[in-house]
């Protein structure tokens, strides 16, 4: 992050703000994903997260504590920052 | 400086959670040119997070009245609260409640149509009788019906968002008038001057002073920290409540839904120990009742777990249907943090920083008022409400479904008293350049390039110490240690270095301009509590254990300028019942 010129830094600043969100909860799920398993994702996965954070607040706890059924499109990347929430 | 893109307005809201976008509804719906300032997405503001509900005497379920609130509030807040404000919140709760409903908050209900409500910690019938059930909710949303409304009303109104911009700091003239702020567009690292006619600030509190606590990463207390810089003190800062239930280690709060319905803590021998503490509300009773019992259970050795550093809340008894219907999500929480299951095995709890009492001083119109002679003055075109605010109605202590309540309230009421001043006020005011010039160096201040220490650990330095030095029980020699602690923090943060210098959407040098906020609120929040030499509410001092309403019964404000302190009286006159005067406060 020390010299974020190229695209990729400038989309991870982007994401890592579109990270913070209103409740606790979420920034310690989302915020440690991006750190550690967002460089690690597919291009579809990396839309996927984008959908994702589109969300309102409570929809996206509820999704990624396992209260509703993410949308097919979602699964994967929900289920990935679950695997990774410690 | 010249080349800055300047925009105006009559009113410009920084902070769009509850109580900024209430206020900016009634100022847009006046035909007001507002604009709203927010660092995150509106609907992503704090107020999202509020599950428990808002507070009103509908007297649907047990029967209430608003004196009976007004008794609870005042008593929750070790008489601290200013008692005119209580009941003129207290008091608009009914009509605001159902306003809410009418703009289609959906409401959990009773069978026969009309809103629940549960009961919460302090809640009174006549006085400081039997429970009371007082607090209305949309099932755990109730935070997010409430900002998403207020959001969707706004945008039909046409208040002007500037969405993802950081407030930098106000501007003002040598009359002492607030004339606006100068902000950073976050994405483009662009800054902007936004010139207006009265400027409120709703930027919410500062959890984030602390390792464990249970405010979202944003609540850094920026509102706050510009007013301190702006020559303004701050109130009661020594007042911060933690909540008693944080998930041990982590933070995140279990609500005290739990214990309304039926939750309860016990320590590491398996004793209910709040029958000890509360012998009546046992553990129901007010949040640093409950924070400093656990605290007491563990210091005394009487923790659970290996550590014997927590207690645990027991919910198995409730059964799998109730935990579904009334507390949802709380279980799929603790599963996804703890790998544990709630229906067959206890929460590990513990106090957890959670709601900031003190905050800019302001009259129940929402003003700002600072002292002068005997009396106060207002400082002409600024307002703060919400938590960020200190009215105050929250005292030493804030009650459960009061939060929300807050920021409905005043916020029409401080949308409506900007709505006369601008009345007043039609041009304006020139904005001198050196208070841009203030400003901008603040910000300019990071643009250095060299040698020096990065900001990244500091932020973890700061909450580590107003954890351990500033936490539910203080002394003398703690909080000492912690305040030099911080100001050597504040030291190492002024000679700090930023390795991006970029400009699109770079994140380190909000979080370097967030941190130097923080400092500035610890070092407030620790001089205030050492200069209150009682324990009252949320501030318990190991040396000095007694409420003292002879020399106390005041409000601390903190200057900035020479870190020192000054007092006010607390306003012990309602406007129309009698005072609720101060007494020993059981439950």
């Amino acid at each position: 992050m020390s010299h974020p010129d190229t695209a990729a830094d400038s989309e991870l600043a982007r994401l890592r703000w579109r990270c913070r969100r209103g409740m606790l909860e979420l920034d310690l799920l989302l915020l440690p994903f991006v750190e550690r398993g967002w460089a690690g994702l597919d291009p579809t996965a990396k839309e996927a997260f984008w959908r994702l954070l589109d969300l309102p607040d409570p929809t996206l706890l509820e999704l990624l504590l396992g209260l509703a059924p993410p949308p097919d499109p979602l699964s994967d990347v929900v289920a990935a920052i679950r695997a990774t929430a410690a | 400086m010249s080349g800055l893109e300047r925009r105006r307005f009559d009113a410009l809201v920084i902070g769009a959670g509850g109580a900024g976008l209430r206020a900016a509804l009634s100022l847009a719906r006046a035909d007001a040119h507002v604009a709203v300032v927010s660092k995150v997405f509106p609907t992503r503001s704090h107020t999202v997070a509020a599950q428990g509900g808002i507070n009103a005497a509908l007297a649907n379920v047990t029967a209430d009245n608003w004196h009976w609130h007004m008794y609870d509030t005042v008593k929750g807040s070790d008489f601290l609260g200013d008692q005119d404000a209580i009941e003129y919140m207290c008091r608009a709760a009914a009509h605001l409640v159902v306003e809410l409903e009418h703009a289609g908050i959906p409401f959990s209900r009773l069978p026969d149509g009309r809103i629940y409500q549960r009961p919460f910690g302090g809640q009174s019938q006549n006085f400081g009788g039997a429970q009371a059930a007082r607090t209305c909710a949309a099932a755990d949303r109730t935070g997010h019906a409430l900002l998403h409304t207020l959001y969707q009303q706004n945008l039909r109104a046409r208040t002007h968002f500037f969405d993802e911009y950081f407030a930098i700091d106000l501007l003002r003239d040598e009359q002492g008038y607030i004339l606006g702020a100068l902000v950073l567009e976050i994405e483009t690292g662009e800054l902007l001057v936004i010139e207006a006619k009265s400027t409120l600030i709703a930027t919410g509190g500062a959890g984030q002073l602390f390792r464990t606590n249970t405010n979202a990463h944003i609540n850094t207390g920026d509102g706050l920290a510009m007013v301190l810089r702006a020559g303004i003190p701050l109130e009661d800062m020594e007042f911060f409540q933690f909540h008693p239930t944080g998930i041990a280690g982590k933070g995140m709060l279990i609500s005290e839904g739990v214990r309304g319905e039926g939750g309860y803590l016990v320590n590491g021998a398996g004793e209910r120990f709040m029958e000890r503490y509360a012998p009546k509300a046992h553990d129901l009773a007010s949040r640093d009742v409950v924070s400093r019992a656990i605290y007491q259970e563990v210091a005394e050795g009487r923790g659970c777990g290996a550590q014997r550093d927590h207690v645990l809340l027991k919910l198995e008894h409730l059964g799998e249907e109730v935990i579904a219907k009334r507390l949802p999500g709380i279980r799929e929480m603790v599963q996804t943090f703890l790998h544990v299951d709630p229906l067959h095995h206890p929460i590990p709890v513990y106090p957890t920083a959670h709601y900031t009492m003190g905050g800019i001083p302001t009259n129940r119109h929402g003003q700002v008022v600072v002292p002068l002679g005997a009396g106060e003055e207002t400082i002409p075109g600024l307002y703060a409400i919400g938590e960020c605010a200190c009215v105050s109605v929250h005292g030493a202590n804030r009650l459960g479904g009061n939060s929300l309540l807050d920021i409905v309230v005043f916020g029409r009421a401080a949308g409506n008293h900007i709505i006369e001043f601008l009345k007043e006020q039609r041009t304006h005011r020139p904005l001198p350049p050196e208070s841009l010039e203030r400003a901008l160096e603040r910000l300019q201040r990071w643009d250095r390039r060299g040698e020096g220490e990065s900001v990244d650990g500091l932020r973890r330095a700061l909450q580590e110490t107003m954890e351990r030095h500033c936490g539910v029980f203080r002394s003398e020699a703690v909080l000492l240690e912690g305040l030099s602690k911080v100001r050597e923090i504040r030291d190492r943060l002024a000679h700090a270095i930023l390795k991006d210098h970029s400009r699109i959407f770079n994140t380190a040098r909000i979080e370097a301009l967030e941190l130097e906020n923080l400092v500035e609120l610890g070092i407030a929040t620790l001089v205030s509590a050492l200069g209150r030499t009682e324990s009252r509410g949320a501030h318990s001092r190991i040396d000095y254990p007694e409420r003292d309403d002879r020399h106390w019964l005041k409000h601390s404000l903190y200057y900035l300028e020479g870190e020192r302190l000054e007092f006010k009286p607390v306003r012990l006159k309602p406007i129309s019942v009698d005072t609720i005067p101060p007494a020993e406060r059981v439950y």
